[in-house]
This record gives C-alpha cells, sequence and structure tokens, in this order.
C-alpha cells in the first residue's frame, strides 16, 4: 500500500473511503472524512500488519482534527472539534 | 455475514460515534483466572509471542455474539489461546491433553488435587 510523503502539521486530509475487512485501525465514522493535520506523532508499527503476527512496516500517525460539523452533520456544536490519531496509509492530501 | 456485508461498512466492535447510554459504574472484584488471564496475555507481550494487536484482531474476529454473551476475560482467554496456537507456543493435541489432566484434578480450588501434573 503507498505511503504518502509525511504531511505537515495543518495540512488539510481526508481520511480514506476504504472498506476492508479484517483488523482496521481507523473508525468507520472518520472514513471519507475531511480534518487537519494538527501533529506528527512520529512513525509507529503497523498495528495492521502487528494484529497478524507479521513484520510491520513504521508508518508516520498523524492526530488529525476535525469540525464536528463536519464528522456528525446536525451537531449542535459544528464548530466544536474532535481529534483522532490515524495512520499515514489511511490519509489523502486535498 | 454475508459476502456483501463484509464490504458494506464498519464491523460490529467499530462503535466509535455512536450514541452509547449511560456508562455503568458497578464496582466489581476480579477473579483469580480473570488475573492469571491478563498476566498471561501481558507475559505474551512482552516475550514477544503477540501485540495488543493480535488479541484485537481475535476479539474482532469473534463476533457480536460473542460480545454479548461471553465475560471480558472470558474473551481474552479465548483471543490468548487462538494467538498461543497460532504461534506454535502448543499445539491444539496439547492443550487437549492439558485440558484433560487438569479438568481431572477436580472442580474447585479446594478439592482438587496436583496428582499427575
Amino acid at each position: 500500500m503507498p505511503v504518502p510523503d509525511t504531511f505537515a502539521p495543518g495540512t488539510p486530509v481526508r481520511v480514506r473511503t476504504l472498506m476492508p475487512p479484517g483488523h482496521v485501525r481507523t473508525p468507520a465514522y472518520l472514513r471519507g472524512k475531511t480534518g487537519a493535520v494538527e501533529r506528527v506523532l512520529g512513525p509507529f508499527a503497523n498495528p495492521e500488519q502487528l494484529a497478524y503476527g507479521h513484520p510491520a512496516q513504521a508508518l508516520p500517525l498523524y492526530r488529525v482534527r476535525f469540525r464536528l460539523g463536519e464528522v456528525w452533520p446536525d451537531s449542535q456544536t459544528p464548530n466544536d472539534t474532535i481529534d483522532a490519531e490515524i495512520y499515514a496509509h489511511w490519509l489523502e492530501p486535498l | 455475514m454475508t459476502a456483501g456485508e463484509a464490504f458494506a461498512g464498519k464491523r460490529w466492535h467499530d462503535m466509535g460515534g455512536e450514541l452509547a447510554g449511560p456508562v455503568p459504574d458497578a464496582d466489581h472484584d476480579f477473579a483469580l483466572w480473570e488475573k492469571r488471564v491478563d498476566a498471561l496475555v501481558m507475559l505474551a507481550n512482552m516475550k514477544g509471542i503477540f501485540t495488543v494487536d493480535g488479541l484485537r484482531r481475535v476479539l474482532e474476529d469473534m463476533g457480536e455474539d460473542a460480545f454479548e454473551t461471553l465475560g471480558y476475560y472470558e474473551r481474552w482467554v479465548g483471543s490468548l489461546n487462538q494467538n498461543l496456537l497460532e504461534q506454535g507456543i502448543y499445539s491444539v493435541a496439547e492443550l487437549a491433553d492439558k485440558m484433560a489432566e487438569v479438568e481431572a484434578r477436580g472442580t474447585t480450588y479446594g478439592t482438587a488435587s496436583d496428582a499427575g501434573a
């Protein structure tokens, strides 16, 4: 799976809308949603490979910030935000 | 689950973002066997046999019915066993022999005998 270059903080990103079966480490409610990189947390072994006992690729892990109105369109506080930690292979630049 | 449903979206365990209702706050102690299961999972992790990711993967594969009918550490011991089997720590035949041996000791700590252990 291709892994994009490291995203700088502030980069707008979209969570990829992939729905594979198996052990996935990105919550369904964020797939397809748009946010921005809040910070780069560093390289971590891909848990989706570790889960099967395989050697794991070190991937950038990002803290991504989303507006509630983006995640839940009927939110009463649409400009509040939610952060989630997401691996590089689940993100694409806008 | 049908083949179509497998690709329809999230799986049963992926509950993030849903309304959850009140959080139960009843206090309880853990049984000795539950503490032992916890310790075994930590030990396997420290020894590099499998990681928390492997634990989660098997828990997810158990499906929603297991989540509704089994206790937390009942699910954990199932996942621990599956991971240890997959990593070849022991075989199914060895597990069967050991379970028969332990069952023959008795049903409670009070009456159990270690004869043959």
